[in-house]
């Protein structure tokens, strides 16, 4: 599995999570009700998945997962290129 | 703190589970979630199908129906029992102990130690512990440790943190001594700090029960619960569980002098599938090797849970053979234990049902049906 995950990739993995969802217009899925804290376990099923890596459990945390970014800057620490 | 015992061993052990099954995909009508949402986490965690008790089925009909099908096939002797340890959240009553009412409805000797303990998800860990140490008086041969919770009615039906994975059970270990050999090394830690991450708040003396503390309330995650019921922090726990697990297994090993590599089995505590396999990955110890199936068939039934992750994957082995064992139980509290241990050649091991039809107490005694999953 490749280790990289396009932005579009990365939006289409939340949309299957949440597709009532405007990923784009958010800079805070949690505080904005877009994400919580089972979706963010859901998230990282399908990034493991997608990227063939194993996301740490205690990095299962809100701030990783607060927007685009924050998801980007995570996966850069597994090796994974956006 | 870390714990070493010599000479004590595990000679039996049985999980009692209740006939009746309750079904994610039946449940999960009931939560305030759209339907894909409910299966993404179904799919993720591992919930399908869990054990709940019904009519009004208490810790005490679990144990007694479990201890009275050992009594009766010759398992295990009543007059031998010098200790009964209960470990459960959910007794029978405020008081008397149910440790107490166990011990009377089975009509055991005067002449022994009865003890309940407050504990959830690691009491097993804190269970074997108690057990272990209460054999270091002379008068102690035989210590019957029983993990039972029926949390199940204290949970509410709507609310998805916790409903879908709850599972009642009971487990009856029979725990005595054993060739100054054998060594069992244990640690334990706890953070009261953190007590509110897993939490009844009512129907203790600090929230007395109430009508109002029984309305069903949203407090902002769509999951309506009252404050009788169970309320799980569930990013904390996992946090918790996450960061602490994987450095207490590998201060156990460290101080037992025991490569991962020589670890037979990791059996830990059953939270769910996904919280497993995280730790699995962290640890570098291959799945096969934590089985983590019990949240799928049974629910998660707190101290239960290592007894049924036993029961239900290695029952005829563990009669048989013995195996190099790491235990790990984690929760409410919090609290976290782990312990390596050599279990096996056991006088029994069984998973059985408690049938639907017995009810409550005062009827558990009439049937002795029971459905051997051993």
């Amino acid at each position: 599995m490749a280790r990289e995950l396009s932005r579009q990739a990365l939006r289409g993995l939340l949309r299957e999570i949440r597709p009532e969802s405007d990923f784009e217009a958010s800079r805070d899925f949690l505080s904005d009700g877009m994400l919580d804290s089972f979706d963010m376990v859901a998230l990282v099923a399908a990034l493991d998945e997608a990227c063939g890596i194993s996301i740490d459990g205690a990095d299962i945390l809100p701030e990783h997962f607060q927007n685009l970014e924050a998801i980007a800057g995570l996966l850069r620490r597994y090796g994974v290129r956006p | 703190m870390n714990f070493v015992f010599h000479g004590r061993r595990v000679s039996g052990l049985l999980a009692v589970v209740p006939a009746n099954e309750g079904s994610f995909l039946e449940e999960m009508k009931n939560f305030n979630f759209p339907p894909h949402r409910s299966l993404k986490l179904k799919e993720v965690m591992g919930y399908d199908r869990h054990r709940l008790v019904e009519n009004g089925v208490c810790v005490s009909d679990l144990a007694v129906f479990g201890l009275e099908h050992l009594i009766e096939r010759g398992l295990l002797d009543r007059d031998a029992i010098d200790a009964l340890v209960l470990v459960t959240q959910s007794p029978d009553h405020l008081m008397p102990p149910t440790s107490s009412i166990i011990q009377g409805r089975l009509a055991l000797k005067p002449d022994m130690f009865c003890l309940d303990i407050n504990q959830g998800c690691a009491g097993f860990i804190v269970g074997l512990i108690e057990a272990f140490l209460l054999l270091e008086q002379p008068a102690i041969r035989k210590v019957v440790l029983i993990n039972a919770d029926v949390l199940s009615r204290r949970t509410s039906p709507q609310d998805r943190n916790s409903f879908p994975l709850i599972g009642d059970a009971a487990s009856i270990t029979i725990v005595e001594r054993d060739a100054p050999g054998a060594v069992v090394h244990a640690n334990l830690k706890m953070d009261g700090t953190r007590h509110e991450a897993l939490i009844i708040p009512a129907g203790g003396m600090r929230m007395p029960s109430t009508a109002a503390t029984a309305v069903l309330e949203d407090v902002g995650d769509r999951n309506l619960r009252a404050k009788e019921h169970l309320l799980m922090n569930g990013s904390a726990v996992f946090n918790f569980v996450q960061v602490e697990v994987p450095p207490m297994i590998e201060s156990l090993l460290a101080a037992a002098g025991c490569a991962k590599e020589a670890v037979d089995w990791f059996l830990f505590h059953q939270p769910n599938r996904f919280m497993l396999q995280k730790l699995a990955d962290k640890m570098d110890v291959p799945y096969s090797k934590m089985p983590s199936n019990v949240v799928e068939q049974f629910g998660n039934s707190s101290g239960t849970t290592i007894p049924m992750v036993i029961a239900s994957n290695l029952a005829p082995r563990m009669l048989k053979e013995t195996f190099r064992a790491c235990l790990a139980g984690f929760g409410v509290g919090l609290t976290w234990g782990s312990m390596l241990l050599a279990l096996g050649r056991m006088n029994f091991c069984e998973l059985i049902d408690y049938p639907n039809a017995i009810g409550n107490s005062n009827a558990a005694d009439n049937s002795k049906a029971s459905r051997s999953h051993g």
